[in-house]
């Protein structure tokens, strides 16, 4: 069973092995282990990603993919109990959630929360300073700053007065994701987690938000993408995909993986790891 | 009868003579009745339910001074500058007596051409006895309350406006409440406003507080609004820890008329605002709302009581409380529909956030429905600050504390929303990011507040 694992990623075997390597990956997860309220939900994550590289997690409900997205982000609902994270060569894990995005770390919700009162411009322009500031960069100018929101919105064709809103107060489901993949296009992170983009949208908003990560993606960023179809990834056409299952990537492989899981569905990778997995 | 209503009544028997020498005819004829409904009743005691987050007569135990003989203390002249970036007729009230600034930014004299009367009330009550007697006093009667009797027994200033029938105002009055008394001492100011048929105007209330020794102002505000009439009202209150105040605020609109009440407790000691609204004309239109903004062990306790007395009259309320550290806020709240008052639509709100550990809130949210026709609703919530869209706001790269201040301040806004004078909702917004910044919201541009 270890023996196949170690065949089918080879490049993450060799890479694990060799500690003087790690600067290398863009991110880097060694045997994650996180919980929410006692229980236990990631049992040793490993992964690495390289800049350039698209990579997409799948797995049977309740295997812990939006867990793996939420404890990347820093949400403090749950608990990391063993195990490191680097980001660009830094212990991500010490990191405040505002501090990880202005790293480059991006995380689209699978439900935006909506807050009533906060208007996307003023939410956007006080992000968008929060990360000049971290890097050293003197505040926006409010022509700048409205000319690229134009600029940005058009990435995911997102409607002039949404911008005037309160933050997803109202927002269809639809609009809410493509708000998330303005949110990337306005912050511009080096890897942006999408976790479950794709649910709730209709064929159409799923070819605009497709769209807008491919014309976001360039050989320096990378992303996580999260998903329970294949449909995705007929958009954003991963280099590899993995398979999350109680809490533990059980398999990874190229795209051809998202297709035959699709195909098969899980229970033949539950066969294979046996009933006491 | 405690001691502690009884030094009160020792101090009016004794007393008399003086306050009435130092009053004036149409305020002194109502003493008499003020005097003994407080003998008979004294303050509500501690289980009164109207005041039961509220211990008023424990309040009145503290050795304050009663300023009788109405001594004058000492004033800086920068008190009456301002330079409120906002466009206003300016005016003070210095505990309880009532300044007019010979220069404001806005002509005095272009009001008075309208027949427009703005001063002292001791003034006017002298000047023109009959208008004044017609309207003072005259919201209560059966609904005395020991707080508005105590007021009525020793008052002996205050703000009296009166705009004419179809006059229409369009700048604010600004009236700025400022206690000063470098003793502690008790003021009662007494405010009286009468707004005729189809008239406009709006007054904004700031009160603060200079003095740095304990002061109680027990203020009593009566306001007529004719048929017609547009009204608005914004109390603004920036005091600091050592102030207690106590308002009794009375409302009485006729028919079609429509009025706003804002009332905003930015920075107090210890508030208890009393606000009572008789509908009484068909068509009447009230929006009430307010918002305190708590923290240090800061107590601000809010009662409003709205009666739909006739049919088809429209009423919306809405109290936001954001209460940080020890901070106690309370809400009550009572829509009254009468029998007859068919179609009335009534809707209340009250939505609180406990920011701090120790903050506490008490809302009592009722409805009191003897007609058949009517749409109303009433609904209240405290809850904590949400965790995920403080999550959501940092996982952008808005620091906690920032994040914070957004939530909050968004929690808040839409009752700065109402505010239906521009430059001063800018202000307000300015001076409530500000408070939430942990800055002092004194407003900046108003010597009396610095």
């Amino acid at each position: 069973m270890l023996l196949k694992l170690k065949n089918c990623c080879k490049f993450r075997w060799r890479v694990v092995s060799d500690n003087n390597l790690e600067y290398r990956y863009m991110l880097s997860i060694k045997n994650l282990h996180a919980s929410v309220n006692g229980k236990e939900i990631l049992r040793g994550i490993n992964l690495e990603i390289n800049p350039g590289e698209v990579h997409a997690i799948m797995g049977p409900n309740g295997s812990g993919k939006s867990t793996l997205s939420s404890v990347l982000a820093g949400n403090p609902a749950f608990t990391v109990t063993e195990g490191e994270v680097l980001f660009n060569g830094k212990d991500l894990l010490a990191l405040s959630p505002e501090a990880r995005s202005c790293e480059g770390l991006f995380l689209s919700f699978q439900y935006p929360v909506e807050i009533p009162g906060v208007s996307m411009v003023n939410f956007m322009r006080a992000a968008v300073n929060e990360h000049r500031k971290y890097n050293g960069l003197p505040p926006m100018s409010a022509s700048d700053f409205l000319k690229m929101m134009r600029e940005k919105k058009e990435v995911v064709e997102l409607d002039n007065k949404l911008a005037n809103r309160s933050v997803n107060e109202g927002f269809s489901g639809g609009e809410k994701k493509r708000n998330e993949i303005f949110q990337m296009a306005v912050l511009e992170p080096k890897l942006s987690i999408l976790d479950e983009t794709d649910s709730g949208l209709d064929i159409d908003a799923l070819r605009i938000v497709a769209s807008g990560v491919n014309k976001l993606k360039s050989k320096d960023n990378a992303s996580i993408v999260i998903t329970h179809y294949q449909r995705l990834l007929d958009y954003i056409v991963p280099d590899f995909v993995h398979v999350l299952y109680k809490g533990k990537i059980v398999k990874s492989a190229g795209k051809e993986l998202a297709l035959e899981l699709e195909e098969r569905g899980y229970d033949w990778i539950k066969k294979e790891l046996g009933e006491n997995f | 009868m405690s001691t502690t209503e009884s030094q009160y009544i020792d101090i009016y028997e004794k007393y008399s003579d003086t306050i009435f020498k130092n009053g004036v005819a149409v305020m002194n004829d109502c003493r008499q009745i003020a005097f003994d409904y407080f003998k008979d009743n004294g303050f509500p005691h501690s289980r009164a339910e109207l005041y039961r987050h509220s211990k008023i007569k424990e309040l009145f135990d503290f050795d304050y001074g009663l300023n009788l003989n109405r001594v004058k203390f000492p004033t800086s002249n920068n008190l009456f500058h301002c330079d409120v970036p906002i466009n206003s007729y300016l005016c003070f009230l210095v505990d309880e007596a009532f300044y007019l600034p010979e220069k404001s930014k806005l002509e005095w004299d272009d009001l008075a051409k309208k027949g427009v009367l703005i001063g002292s009330i001791r003034e006017m009550a002298q000047k023109y006895p009959d208008l004044v007697a017609s309207y003072y006093h005259k919201a209560y009667g059966e609904k005395m309350d020991a707080l508005v009797a105590f007021n009525t027994m020793f008052s002996q200033d205050g703000f009296f406006f009166y705009v004419p029938d179809g006059v229409v105002i369009d700048n604010p009055i600004q009236l700025i409440c400022v206690s000063n008394a470098n003793l502690p001492s008790i003021s009662n100011p007494r405010n009286l406003v009468v707004v005729g048929d189809n008239a406009k105007a709006s007054v904004l209330m700031c009160a603060h507080s200079l003095s740095n020794v304990e002061s109680l102002s027990n203020t009593v505000t009566e306001v007529f609004v004719g048929e017609n009439a547009h009204f608005d009202y914004y109390k603004l209150e920036s005091t600091n820890a050592k102030s207690v105040s106590l308002s009794s605020f009375v409302l009485k609109q006729k028919g079609n008329s429509n009025v706003l009440i804002n009332d905003m407790t930015l920075q107090n000691g210890f508030s208890r605002n009393n606000i009572s609204v008789d509908l009484e004309g068909e068509g009447a239109e009230l929006t009430l709302c307010g918002m305190v903004i708590g923290d240090s062990e800061q107590h601000t306790d809010n009662h409003t009581v709205v009666n739909h007395n006739v049919p088809n009259c429209v009423s919306k309320e809405l109290f936001k409380y954001v209460l940080n550290d020890a901070s106690k806020g309370a809400f009550s709240g009572r829509v009254f529909v009468a029998k007859d008052a068919q179609k009335t639509a009534a809707y209340q709100t009250n939505k609180n956030i406990c920011v701090g550990k120790d903050a506490k809130m008490f809302t009592e949210p009722q409805l009191e429905i003897y007609a058949d026709d009517v749409k109303c609703s009433h609904g209240a919530s405290t809850g904590q600050m949400d965790e995920t869209a403080l999550f959501y706001l940092r996982s952008r790269g808005i620091p906690e504390a920032e994040a914070k201040m957004l939530l909050m301040f968004a929690f808040v806004n839409d009752v700065i929303e109402n505010i239906r004078i521009d430059s001063l909702q800018d202000k307000i917004k300015l001076m409530v990011e500000k408070r939430f910044r942990g800055e002092s919201s004194l407003c900046k541009g108003c010597n009396a507040c610095k």
